[in-house]
């Protein structure tokens, strides 16, 4: 297991167990949890409190036929089978699931400077994307003007914050302008999703939200 | 320790066995008495109609049934696994969006669940259920919204400063122990 050091927060764990986040969000959290055992065992927490806030709910009554109708629904139905899991790669099977595969089935459009994205369909507001960059390059200053979420599947970047690895994931809410640049060496492999258009505060910032499409 | 609500804990246990093994109507029709109504309740304060709300918790019931084989005691007592199947089917049928599950962690086919574990793990979500209740209501109110989807998520982080858990070594020590059978 990789040693992670940048976690999810309460928070987003708490959203993910109750269901409300956006769903841009539910697959960073989904992926960074498929590798974290740390975080695994939060999200185990927060679905505990959600079976203890349905067993202290006040109880309503049912119709009259409501067991029969379920037990209908059940002789009409098959077993579940268990899903067997793809391995290897580097993308956790929930990622996979959106991609199609795993790096390299990854349809990469360039957006400059030698950096390349890939929009995952989602189906609200939020938006989430792959991010390629090589190895030494910037990603252009920005600011948020929601929360931006980004998780590292390979290689690493820093910025004023923190250095970040595979797995690490790093939270940015409003109040965080910053700029991340990968570290030397191999690309730097993002999932990064965020629930408003980013705010560019570097060089030709329009031009960058124009490619960026953020 | 072995209270009350323990022996009723371990009581769904049991009746989730007997639904595996044989296809138990009996014990189903116990455990559809307990949650199905309450199944109903956080369908309705979550914004559905009564009607709907019923729909929805025979379809999550269902699952129950259709999953039994999937239920293991050590990992999630039986009111957090049904909670999470309602979660999923409140996300499908109301909210109508997607939430994709972290990956299964390996555990192989040889981490048969010791009963001491499962019955730890009932007692631990149990003590859980207790803290939640003796919460001034202010603040359990702010954590029930949370889990009806009607708060904001900084409304939520404010939620999430509350201390709670007692659950969690428990848990975690149930991986690291899981881990290692595994290597």
């Amino acid at each position: 297991m990789k040693q992670i050091k940048h976690h999810l927060n309460h928070s987003l764990l708490m959203g993910y167990s109750a269901g409300t986040l956006p769903e841009a969000f539910n697959l960073v959290v989904a992926t960074h949890i498929s590798v974290c055992d740390d975080c695994r065992a939060r999200m185990h927490e927060f679905d505990a409190i959600g079976g203890e806030i349905v067993a202290a709910s006040d109880v309503v009554q049912l119709t009259d036929g409501c067991l029969a109708a379920t037990l209908a629904l059940i002789a009409a139905s098959t077993p579940d089978a268990p899903k067997a899991a793809a391995m290897g790669g580097i993308f956790a099977q929930p990622l996979r699931d959106y991609v199609g595969g795993d790096l390299d089935a990854v349809k990469w459009k360039r957006v400059g400077g030698g950096v390349s994205q890939a929009v995952l369909k989602t189906n609200d507001a939020a938006t989430v994307r792959l991010l390629r960059i090589p190895g030494g390059v910037a990603v252009p200053d920005h600011g948020h003007r929601g929360l931006e979420l980004t998780l590292v599947l390979q290689g690493a970047f820093s910025d004023s914050t923190d250095r970040f690895s595979a797995g690490d994931v790093e939270i940015a809410d409003e109040a965080m302008v910053h700029k991340p640049v990968a570290e030397a060496g191999m690309d730097c492999i993002c999932l990064a999703a965020t629930d408003a258009p980013l705010r560019f505060s570097g060089i030709l910032p329009r031009l960058a939200q124009s490619i960026f499409r953020m | 320790m072995t209270t009350e609500d323990t022996a009723k804990r371990m009581e769904w246990v049991a009746q989730l066995d007997a639904i595996r093994d044989h296809q138990d109507q009996v014990a189903f029709a116990a455990l559809f008495r307990h949650f199905a109504p309450r199944i109903k309740a956080f369908l309705m304060k979550s914004g559905a109609s009564p009607s709907f709300s019923e729909e929805c918790a025979q379809e999550v019931m269902a699952t129950v049934w259709r999953k039994a084989h999937m239920f293991d005691g050590t990992k999630a007592s039986v009111s957090t696994w049904i909670f999470t199947i309602a979660r999923n089917r409140k996300i499908d049928m109301i909210r109508k969006t997607r939430r994709p599950e972290p990956e299964d962690l390996p555990w192989g086919p040889d981490a048969a669940p010791h009963a001491a574990d499962v019955i730890t793990l009932a007692q631990d979500t149990e003590e859980l259920g207790r803290a939640l209740a003796t919460l001034p209501e202010k603040q359990r109110n702010l954590i029930e919204r949370a889990y009806f989807g009607d708060l904001s998520h900084s409304e939520i982080a404010e939620a999430t400063g509350l201390p709670l858990g007692t659950i969690k070594s428990r848990i975690r020590l149930a991986l690291d122990r899981l881990r290692h059978a595994m290597t």
